[in-house]
């Protein structure tokens, strides 16, 4: 099993500068991107039931390195890390393309995992991207994950319910956020992380990849420009004291301005 | 510069148990819209099984022209065959736009053809507009939804993007509108089709669905500190004759089910009256209800930023303010 990661700012951390409106990134501690928890749990379940081997993936700088090693200390087997200056500000296409490289340099597997989208892009478009360029099956939005008679069957929460597809192997599934509890990081894993050898480093020319075809040369689209959204501060009559006092005085307001509900 | 034989807007029509879905309906208008801006022909691509009716809405709806793709095999959705007719058909007519419904199958589909075809694809986009030098400019939400991203597709063709359910404007039917249905054919081999759907399980309780149309929604956050605690955001939702609903935190502690999340990775709301119980206001949670008619927050910490969103609030101790609360709703005039 293959299970692709990205490393993404904290989203409690994220935070807007009140004066210039921009996201405040320098300082702010990263975590591995939330939905990928749950699918490294779900690829961590299906070891724990049927055996097998979990290699971790991650395209990005070195400080990813971190989520690796976090992943490592919760039970997975090896990682890799495919890091090159030309694969900076690549978009969806390019990162897909990368990834399936990388995958591709890695061998054999049974099923990828991703998860469904990332807290900083929230596109969605990568895991579906890699079964393309490796022409596999996918199984996207899924909340449980089974191997069944030698098939992947995957249930998908979609809008109106659920779905459940069954597909060959190998294939590629993404896991939805909040699907299961992924486990902490082990103390014996932690020392096997210590011990180290366990990340293995790759470039773009590692993957056999052009330098033309990534980053910002090849991706479709760049973005144009980013507009802050300015939200008006509500500027809100906020009570303050003993709660017998306020809750009085909001019943009081809400009522005079016909909330409904109130 | 991009290919100059493109030519023509198209939107993906997906059909849903024998009905083209909502957000289908509005990227019909929306591509519309945009066709006429570029003074170009919409056309829609519809795969499925005994369609045909539904061909002939989608023209009503405002498509010039449907592209119809009938196998028994494509009654329901399933990644790869309908990528495959999305693929087949671009690569053979060339359109310069493609919009998708940014549905759950809206996104698995863009993602699977964006990359076959290598062009770009938008996700999620708010807005549209088409700029001087012929390019769309897809607008998206980012950082949480705190800014605007334009993003431009300009050497590749099409330039692709999915719309956000609910923000385009359902395209209006005229009856007796006059479009072409056209049946494409299309080479499948068995192995498109090695993915099948096993089951379906519709949604009873229809509570996802309740949340999203509710006019009153009452949220709960990681200050409730425990899942039992809950129950004081239930009795407070009764009386105020709302739908409760958690913060991502709540959710990911296991409090609530991820179907009442509301925020970024959650469900978008926009009740007239949103209750935030324990809630700071993370960027992402203030994503999914900031259009909200009226925010009323109840929270410890003055300093928190729901207060900057909030139209009411008190600061305080929410297992004192809200049984407080309680209690005066319950009392008086009613």
């Amino acid at each position: 099993m293959v299970v692709c990661i990205k490393q993404v700012p904290k989203a409690q951390e994220i935070q807007v500068d009140p004066v210039t409106h921009t996201l405040k990134r320098v300082g702010v501690p990263s975590e591995i991107n939330p939905p990928d928890r749950h699918a490294l749990e779900v690829a961590l379940q299906l070891k724990d039931r049927h055996g097998g081997e979990i290699i971790a993936l991650t395209m990005g700088p070195t400080v990813f390195t971190q989520s690796l090693e976090r992943a490592m200390a919760m039970g997975v087997d090896r990682a890799v890390l495919l890091s090159d200056r030309a694969l900076g500000g690549s978009d969806t296409v390019p990162t897909g393309l990368a990834l399936s490289e990388a995958i591709h340099k890695i061998g054999k597997f049974d099923i990828i995992l991703c998860g469904e989208e990332t807290t900083d892009s929230s596109t969605g478009h990568v895991g579906p991207g890699i079964a393309g360029h490796l022409d596999l099956p996918q199984i996207t939005y899924c909340v449980d994950v089974q191997i069944v008679e030698g098939k992947v069957r995957g249930k998908r929460a979609v809008e109106d319910g659920f779905e459940v597809w069954e597909c060959p192997m190998p294939c590629l599934v993404t896991v939805n956020f909040g699907c299961n509890k992924p486990r902490e990081p082990s103390l014996s894993g932690k020392i096997r992380v210590k011990r180290g050898g366990l990340v293995t480093q790759w470039s773009a020319a590692d993957v056999g990849l052009a330098p033309e075809r990534l980053g910002l040369k090849g991706s479709p689209t760049v973005v144009n420009r980013v507009d802050t959204v300015v939200l008006p501060a509500r500027g809100g009559k906020i009570f303050k004291g003993e709660p017998s006092q306020t809750v009085i005085e909001l019943v009081k307001a809400l009522r005079n301005d016909k909330i409904a509900g109130v | 510069m991009p290919p100059p034989e493109s030519k023509g807007v198209w939107v993906f029509l997906e059909q849903r148990r024998g009905r083209l879905r909502d957000v289908s309906i509005q990227i019909i208008g929306e591509g519309r819209r945009i066709a006429d801006e570029m003074k170009v022909a919409l056309s829609g691509v519809m795969p499925g099984w005994r369609t045909e009716g539904l061909a002939r809405e989608a023209v009503e709806y405002g498509v010039d022209k449907v592209y119809l793709v009938e196998d028994q095999r494509l009654e329901n959705y399933l990644s790869r065959p309908y990528a495959k007719v999305m693929v087949t058909l671009i690569r053979k007519h060339k359109p310069e736009v493609v919009l998708y419904g940014a549905s759950k199958n809206g996104r698995d589909l863009g993602g699977r053809v964006h990359a076959i075809i290598e062009t770009g694809l938008a996700a999620d986009c708010v807005k549209f507009e088409v700029t001087k030098e012929r390019n769309l400019d897809m607008i998206r939400p980012a950082y949480g939804g705190r800014s605007l991203a334009h993003i431009i597709c300009a050497n590749h063709r099409p330039q692709m993007a999915s719309a956000r359910a609910n923000v385009f404007k359902r395209a209006t039917k005229t009856p007796g509108r006059q479009g072409s249905i056209v049946r494409e054919q299309v080479d499948f081999e068995d192995r498109d089709f090695d993915t099948r759907m096993v089951e379906f399980v519709e949604s009873k309780g229809q509570q996802g669905a309740k949340l999203e149309d509710a006019k009153v929604v009452v949220a709960g956050g990681y200050g409730l500190r425990n899942q039992a605690n809950f129950k004081m955001v239930d009795e407070l939702a009764k009386l105020v004759g709302g739908s409760v609903a958690a913060s991502r935190k709540a959710v990911d502690a296991g409090w609530f089910p991820k179907e009442y999340q509301v925020g970024q990775t959650g469900k978008t709301v926009r009740p007239e009256v949103y209750w935030a119980i324990g809630i700071s206001g993370a960027v992402q949670h203030l994503a999914g209800m900031q259009e909200s008619g009226r925010i009323i927050a109840i929270n410890s910490d003055q300093n928190a930023a729901i207060f900057e969103m909030a139209d009411y609030g008190i600061v305080g101790d929410l297992f004192h303010v809200v049984p407080e609360l309680v209690k005066a709703l319950k009392g008086t005039g009613r």
